[in-house]
């Protein structure tokens, strides 16, 4: 099982609280982990990364184990504690604007 | 007894007010999507209980909500949670993507548009600026969008795809963003023929179909532009609002950046109709629902200063289609007062007497219902206004 964490508006928007769990087959990357996210929950797709390119939006990062992912490429294999499920992938979103 | 609906659009979030007929006690209702950007919200003529919203973020980018209850519930239409994401529903998380066309086929001139400093940039998508319904089919609505282009859904707002002959007539290449944006931010369908539709640029102008999208023309001719190279060319002004009244839909009126503009031809030719206006910049115009020549607008000092002349809030009247105006200032702050009230931000109802409405970047919604007689605030105290929607229920 996968944890995320997702920012207070997507939350709202996907109408879950706290964390997400996901299942995700190995090898568990940054991509399948998106991908599973936005399967479970389609609102969500081209809020974190955009539909076509995939690209994380400027404004949100990746962090996990406290890591900066966010420049990591998408096959990118996330830390083992993130995989067992004793720490989540957090999507934070940038502090900024008024 | 009728009701009205107003819907609004703030920086913050959106809100709906309700009253009854009198329009005399109004409830408030929201925010709803608090803390994101609602550029505009619209109802369905075809189903009133069919609200369709532009939700922004910078730092999550465009959604598209739907209400099918009068906005009392909302969902991204195509975008619920998934019991089974095995078994996504076709099409699953899409009524947010608004992708140019690019195909060979109907895509192909499209390439780049002009910067501010004149160089060439590709067009990239940032929002929706404004959504219009179909006047006769729920399901059928459509997008301005920045950078500019108008997109269209058949399904509800699941999927869209874009009207590409726009950007493709030949002049695309020539649009320039105005400060606020390259932004498609005005369409209007002829409710007496739907394949005819009007839409509106900042900073390109006013463009018409005839044939339900497909093929385009640029309908500037009679606007004159002092701040552009050429102030009669072709396209290139900045045209802030366009409205019609649907019993009469080759007449129109702009709100051009400078310049009140009205033409008798659907937009073939325009001529100007500012009159007496103490200063004809502004970005709001609209029509009385029962006297297609009675007209609105806000004046705003200049392009410098965006607020009200001499900080007194004024909407200002023509009966006469133009030229003759009068101020209408019996309930609103006449000292003081420097807010903007911005292009989308003004709206009617069809009772009668018809009520006009408009919000400012104060936040508060003025209204009249006695056709601008008499005013007062319905809100205050809200995020800045960015649209304002008015239906009127049975």
């Amino acid at each position: 099982m996968i944890r995320v964490t997702i920012p207070y508006h997507l939350r709202n928007l996907a109408k879950v609280d706290g964390e997400i769990h996901l299942e995700v087959e190995a090898p568990v990357t940054l991509r399948s982990v998106l991908d599973a996210l936005e399967a479970k929950y389609p609102m969500l797709r081209g809020t974190i990364r955009d539909h076509d390119t995939l690209k994380r939006r400027p404004f949100l990062r990746f962090f996990a184990c406290e890591e900066d992912l966010s420049h990591e490429p998408p096959d990118f294999q996330l830390p083992e504690e993130v995989v067992k499920g004793k720490e989540p992938l957090v999507i934070l979103g940038a502090i900024a604007g008024g | 007894m009728s009701g009205v609906r107003v819907l609004l659009g703030t920086r913050k979030g959106a809100f709906i007010l309700t009253s009854d007929g009198t329009r005399k006690n109004w409830k408030v209702d929201g925010p709803h999507f608090a803390g994101w950007e609602m550029y505009h919200l619209k109802g369905s003529p075809a189903d009133p209980n069919r609200i369709y919203a532009s939700q922004t973020s910078g730092w999550f980018g465009q959604l598209i909500q739907r209400s099918d209850d009068g906005g009392k519930t909302w969902t991204t239409p195509g975008g619920e949670k998934l019991p089974n994401p095995a078994e996504p529903p076709n099409p699953a998380g899409l009524s947010n993507k608004f992708a140019y066309d690019t195909s060979a086929e109907t895509g192909a001139p499209l390439t780049t548009h002009q910067w501010y400093d004149g160089s060439q940039r590709p067009w990239e998508f940032k929002r929706v600026w404004h959504i219009e319904p179909s006047p006769t089919d729920p399901n059928t609505v459509f997008a301005g969008i920045e950078d500019a282009a108008i997109f269209k859904s058949t399904n509800g707002g699941q999927t869209w795809q874009e009207m590409s002959g726009l950007r493709g007539h030949g002049t695309g290449p020539q649009w320039q963003p105005g400060a606020g944006g390259m932004c498609l931010h005005t369409i209007i369908i002829d409710p007496a023929n739907q394949k005819r539709m009007y839409i509106a640029i900042s900073a390109a102008g006013a463009f018409r179909t005839d044939d339900g999208g497909n093929s385009w023309k640029p309908i500037n001719q009679g606007l004159k532009s002092q701040y552009i190279p050429d102030p009669n060319a072709e396209v290139g002004h900045c045209v802030h609002h366009v409205a019609m009244h649907p019993s009469k839909p080759n007449t129109l009126f702009m709100q051009k950046h400078w310049d009140v503009m009205r033409s008798d031809n659907a937009g073939d030719q325009w001529h100007e109709v500012s009159g007496n206006l103490p200063t004809d910049f502004g970005f709001v115009i609209d029509v009385h629902a029962h006297e297609p020549e009675t007209i609105y607008v806000v004046p705003i000092k200049s392009d410098s200063e965006h607020f009200p002349l001499e900080g007194k809030l004024r909407v200002y009247r023509s009966r006469t289609g133009g030229n003759e105006w009068e101020a209408l200032t019996n309930g609103l702050p006449q000292k003081d007062c420097y807010h903007n009230v911005l292009r989308d931000a003004m709206a009617v109802d069809s009772l009668d007497k018809c009520g006009i409405y408009f919000g400012t970047t104060g936040g508060q919604v003025y209204a009249s219902a006695d056709a601008g007689d008499t005013w007062a605030p319905i809100v205050r105290d809200l995020p800045a206004v960015l649209s304002v929607e008015v239906q009127t229920l049975p």
